[in-house]
């Protein structure tokens, strides 16, 4: 059984309770996209705002636990300022390190080339495999607030 | 602090319960959850192994031994719960899957023929999703209004309007007992109250039947819901109590085999009461669990089950001031006797989620979530609850190591 140190990684925490990008954008020019974890009842809303191809502003709002605040604010610092191809291929890489991957993946080709840094923290959530749900929420939303700005 | 009941020796009634000798992450099990789902005596699993074992057979059919024996068994367990809750008949007595499919039973065949457009269906802010959703599918079909009875800032039902509330109300649906805030409900004020506008009275009884003394004579309501799983019965078996007045004018529920008398090539005759609501072969090991369950309870003396919890719960609530003061809220009414020995915490500065992952390490099982109550957790203004339940096998000792643990969760997101 994994212990308690494999899940709440000091940076976890850290995020958890010194939440960046916390707050809103105004909508529009931002889009709002809400998400809810429906075992939990936690609750996020992510504020994605982009101009020309750029994530220039990501906001968070909502509440929920360590794993699924901290998740999102690491997400929010991961994304912000980048183009929309790089920031779904790092929601891609996360997801990947969550064990979810997309339909038609190849299970034998190599996790995507991409450096997750601090997020990779949250690598210990695989062993709680009901906390993956948490982890992955702000993900989710902020993927179906990007599809908005793509026509 | 409340005084220790003699009655019942919760650390002897433990021994009736193998799950609870269960090793969780290096430290025996101390199981806090059963207001979700109740641990099993071997009294109930011995009930249902037996069955299985020697007289397995489809009930309501066979002329053979073994199968007049399997109808013997659970039409037995039907005549035993019927004691058990004070029903005047065994027709009166309907086993369905679990309160859920209770109530939407009652919602859909009596729900279809008594509800039309603009009547009002009332219902209060505390339900569980049970008691909401089937209510609100009836008035998506038929276009009836929904109303609620609100909830104090103490956790009580705001009965100071109800009277207007069931102004042109047909039926008032209540749970007898939150399974949130642990309040119990006035059930036959709310059942007078409903007859007096000429509305049926429906209870959710989920959280009744397992922890007091059941007496729908004393309830004085029309229909009622239970679940097995929830006193000491197996998954996959609760009841429908109706009158039988009213159970013999709706229309069937579900259509199959057992539920008629006779069929044609293009019509039915229904069978008579309490057929009439069981579709298809219906789940036997369970209901004859579930009689067991009533005799393991009856056994316990349910007066006594219930002064065990309000012991336990006000010494939990005392221990839990005493050790973390502000620090910690526990939602619904102070009174221990006002209340069921469910406890919904808010321990400051750590998320339900995080409480429970943190005590599990410690063999500490208490849910975190919003229990299928949302609208009540929208009037509590909180997206979740960890919460803690007790039951009869549940003693100080587990409070105890519940206080400890949740000091620890406290030290740790310090
Ligand atoms: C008050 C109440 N009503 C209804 C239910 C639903 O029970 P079941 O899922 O067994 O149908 C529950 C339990 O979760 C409950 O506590």
């Amino acid at each position: 059984m994994p212990g308690l140190e494999d899940l709440y990684r000091e940076i976890i925490l850290d995020h958890y309770k010194n939440p960046r990008n916390r707050g809103t954008l105004e909508v529009p020019p931002a889009h709002r996209s809400d998400g809810v974890n429906p075992l939990c009842g936690d609750e996020i809303a992510v504020y994605v705002q982009v101009e020309g191809d750029t994530v220039t502003d990501v906001k968070i709002g909502g509440q929920g636990c360590s794993i699924s605040q901290s998740s999102a604010s690491m997400m929010s610092a991961a994304v912000k300022g980048k183009s929309i191809k790089d920031a779904r291929l790092v929601i891609k890489a996360f997801k990947a390190m969550m064990s979810i991957h997309e339909p038609g993946h190849d299970p034998d080709a190599p996790p995507p080339d991409i450096k997750l840094g601090d997020l990779e923290a949250l690598k210990g959530v695989v062993k709680f495999p009901v906390r993956i749900k948490c982890a992955t929420l702000a993900w989710n939303t902020f993927a179906q607030g990007l599809d908005q700005f793509v026509k | 602090m409340a005084s220790v009941a003699m009655t019942l020796d919760a650390n002897c009634i433990k021994r009736d319960f193998p799950a609870l000798e269960r090793i969780v992450n290096g430290h025996l099990i101390t199981y806090l959850d059963s207001a979700a789902s109740s641990q099993k005596p071997w009294a109930v699993l011995r009930a249902m192994d037996n069955y299985y074992e020697t007289t397995h057979a489809n009930v309501h059919r066979g002329v053979y031994t073994t199968a007049v024996e399997a109808t013997e068994r659970y039409e037995g367990a039907r005549v035993i719960f019927a004691r058990f809750v004070n029903a005047n008949s065994k027709r009166e007595v309907i086993f369905t899957k679990n309160v859920t499919e209770s109530l939407n039973l009652v919602a859909q065949s009596w729900g279809n023929a008594n509800v039309g457009p603009g009547d009002a269906i009332l219902y209060t802010e505390m339900e569980h999703h049970a008691n909401l959703v089937p209510w609100q599918m009836l008035a998506a079909r038929t276009g009836a209004v929904l109303r609620y009875v609100p909830v104090t800032d103490d956790g009580h039902l705001d009965l100071s309007n109800l009277d207007t509330l069931l102004d042109g109300a047909k039926v008032f649906t209540f749970t007898a007992a939150s399974n949130v805030l642990g309040t119990i409900n006035p059930v036959r004020q709310l059942a007078d109250a409903a007859h007096r506008a000429g509305a049926i009275a429906v209870c959710d009884a989920a959280q009744l039947a397992p922890h007091m003394t059941m007496d729908l004579q004393a309830m004085g309501v029309d229909f009622a819901g239970i679940t097995g799983h929830k006193m000491c019965g197996p998954t996959g078996v609760g009841v429908l109590w109706g009158r039988e007045s009213l159970l013999d004018a709706i229309p069937p529920f579900l259509g199959g085999g057992d539920m008629i008398t006779d069929v044609h090539i293009d019509g039915f005759t229904p069978n008579e009461l309490p057929w009439k609501f069981e579709a298809g072969t219906p789940p036997i090991a369970e209901v004859i669990g579930l009689g067991a369950a009533c005799d393991y309870l009856s056994g316990l003396v349910l007066d006594d089950v219930r002064a065990h919890e309000i012991d336990l719960t006000g010494y939990a609530m005392d221990v839990l001031e005493a050790r973390f003061g502000d620090r910690l809220k526990i939602h619904g009414p102070r009174d221990p006797n006002a209340r069921m020995g469910v406890l919904s915490l808010a321990l400051e500065g750590v998320h339900p989620h995080d409480i429970s992952q943190v005590l599990d390490q410690q063999g500490v099982c208490v849910r975190a979530g919003h229990h299928c109550a949302k609208p009540l957790m929208r009037r509590l203004g909180v997206g979740a609850t960890a919460r803690a339940s007790f039951y009869v096998y549940n003693e100080r000792h587990d409070v105890d190591t519940l206080a400890e643990a949740l000091s620890s969760a406290s030290d740790f997101f310090k």
